[in-house]
């Protein structure tokens, strides 16, 4: 995310006037602040999947976020760049990347996808504030390399030990996840109780939809993220949905599986909100939303894929520098009102 | 033509007007091709053979040629030889023009050789024609290599079909795709644009820049 230096750190009195260039009301906030929030917001939903699926999520989500530390500060060390690990962001990358693993991965999976995440997405582009994709979504497709892999969903509730490198075949239990059903044409055999808490196979930290809308319920109250991209984004994948459903009779029902499969509430409120790679006025917000939305439902409807959130906010992102363009506010009294 | 100039014409193919790395052309070819070394090599040498033998046929025709319609001349010698690549691949390396299919007559309009058809042969005489043909190409098929031995090592774990890494190793399929070429290519231009900025700095300061405007 944004790491504006300028826009200060403390509020400070100086004793004399001091002349310098705006912004000249500062607040107390940093990148660290906000990165620390996003990490609060995550911990739910991590603590659930402990809950499903033991404590193998709890270390790959560790694996990655050291993944995500150590090679940023790496790559920084090796190009002579100031180091800034300290601010969270790779933490938050670490934590998300893990998020988005099936809990069966062998441990270099989040290895190699933190370095990807962080040295060719990231640092490569000049790093925090400068990537023009979401490191971590970028660094999920990447390791679509190894389908098989990163496809090995195992049920709930089936526990997996937690130390071991790579997970045994046969500790697996091989199991559908509500949108491959969903892709064959039928509804998943889990209850609608069960798809909203998340007791379903999927990744690491997209089961339950709940708990990741309590974290961003509490980005919202301190005001980390504004509403304007989840609500758009989820807004308009549960119109589509309701309007074209493709499985069982109910529309509604439909509607409501598709919503809480998948990564899409945790995408719409962690990953297409982040600031470096989403619009910044109000407007763009709103059409980067609905245009995430209409890519995922496309994606999921007609892709080679069951999934389709992290290529929607991908291809979205690249779009952002002409979204910005198109809907760049009026300077106030540029323009009159009765000017062509 | 002494060997000192030869010398800093091959520094120029190879190095700081490669035509891959630097110069950017030949881009489709330079990603569609490069999956494996074999490939790649393939490509490059057929490049390189054309590129030498058109540039000495037009620098020859150089005088004749109207100017109005060069680029048509030159695209009618080009294809006369790319047919002569073709069909020699052909028939003493079937499968390597199997693999590389469609891409050996689309050389036809790779722009590096109607680049050097245009910048170079059309303006000198015969023997720097050849010798810029020759150190063009193989700056070509070393970049081709370069990224072909890349995506090949990491994208399959092998090279020229060897296997490299042990069991262990699962290839990251990612690096086969367009997609891997595209970043694969992205990085190995950051790394020499990066040893040749602070060279051209230095060559800057040393003799102006006389050296960016031939190439």
């Amino acid at each position: 995310m944004r790491n504006d230096q300028n826009v200060s750190t403390r509020i400070v009195t100086p004793p004399l006037l001091t002349v310098s260039p705006s912004p000249h009301i500062k607040k107390g906030i940093t990148t660290r602040g906000i990165m620390i929030d996003v990490v609060i917001a995550l911990l739910p939903a991590l603590v659930w999947s402990i809950y499903v699926f033991g404590f193998r999520s709890l270390s790959v989500v560790l694996v990655s976020v050291a993944s995500c530390v150590i090679f940023e500060a790496l790559f920084e060390l090796i190009i002579r760049k100031p180091i800034t690990v300290f601010d969270f962001s790779a933490v938050v990358s670490g934590v998300l990347l893990g998020f988005n693993m099936p809990v069966t991965v062998p441990l270099w999976i989040p290895i190699v996808g933190g370095a990807f995440a962080m040295i060719i997405v990231k640092g490569i582009f000049g790093g925090i504030g400068k990537n023009i994709v979401n490191p971590i979504l970028a660094a999920r497709v990447f390791l679509f390399s190894w389908t098989d892999i990163i496809n090995n969903f195992t049920a709930p509730m089936s526990k997996i030990s937690a130390l071991s490198f790579s997970v045994d075949s046969a500790d697996i239990v091989a199991s559908a996840t509500p949108l491959s059903s969903m892709k064959e044409g039928m509804l998943p055999d889990i209850s609608l109780v069960d798809m909203v808490i998340g007791t379903k196979s999927g990744c690491i930290g997209e089961i339950s939809g709940l708990l990741i809308a309590v974290g961003g319920i509490y980005l919202l109250a301190r005001k980390v993220i504004t509403w304007h991209i989840p609500v758009a984004y989820i807004g308009t994948v549960m119109l589509v949905t309701f309007l074209f459903p493709m499985a069982g009779d109910d529309a509604v029902q439909f509607m409501l599986y598709q919503t809480f499969s998948g990564g899409l509430i945790l995408g719409a409120i962690f990953m297409a909100t982040d600031y470096v790679t989403s619009p910044i006025t109000e407007t763009g917000k709103l059409i980067f939303g609905v245009g995430c939305g209409l890519l995922t439902v496309f994606i999921r409807y007609f892709g080679g894929y069951p999934e389709g959130v992290s290529f929607a906010i991908l291809i979205m992102n690249l779009l952002v520098g002409y979204i910005d363009k198109f809907t760049k506010p009026k300077r106030f009294g540029g323009v009159t009102k009765d000017a062509k | 033509m002494n060997g000192k100039k030869i010398l800093s014409q091959f520094k120029k193919g190879l190095l700081t007007r490669n035509p891959v790395f630097v110069q950017l052309l030949g881009m489709c070819s330079a990603l569609a091709v490069t999956t494996t070394v074999v490939n790649a090599l393939g490509m490059g040498l057929s490049v390189t053979a054309v590129l030498i033998c058109s540039n000495v046929i037009i620098s020859l025709l150089r005088n004749i040629i109207p100017r109005q319609i060069r680029i048509a001349s030159y695209i009618v010698i080009i294809s006369g030889f790319v047919t002569v690549v073709e069909m020699l691949l052909e028939a003493f390396a079937p499968t390597i023009s199997k693999s590389l299919g469609l891409f050996i007559p689309l050389i036809v309009v790779n722009c590096i050789i109607l680049a050097r058809a245009e910048a170079y042969a059309s303006k000198h005489e015969v023997l720097p024609s050849a010798i810029d043909g020759l150190t063009m190409g193989v700056g070509y098929t070393v970049a081709l290599v370069v990224l072909a031995f890349v995506r090949e090592l990491f994208g399959s774990g092998t090279v020229l079909g060897f296997t490299v890494f042990g069991d262990w190793y699962k290839p990251a399929s990612m690096l086969i795709s367009p997609a891997g070429a595209f970043i694969t290519l992205g990085c190995i231009i950051a790394v020499v644009q990066k040893f040749l900025m602070k060279k051209e700095d230095r060559d800057f300061k040393k003799e102006g820049s006389e050296g960016k405007l031939n190439g």
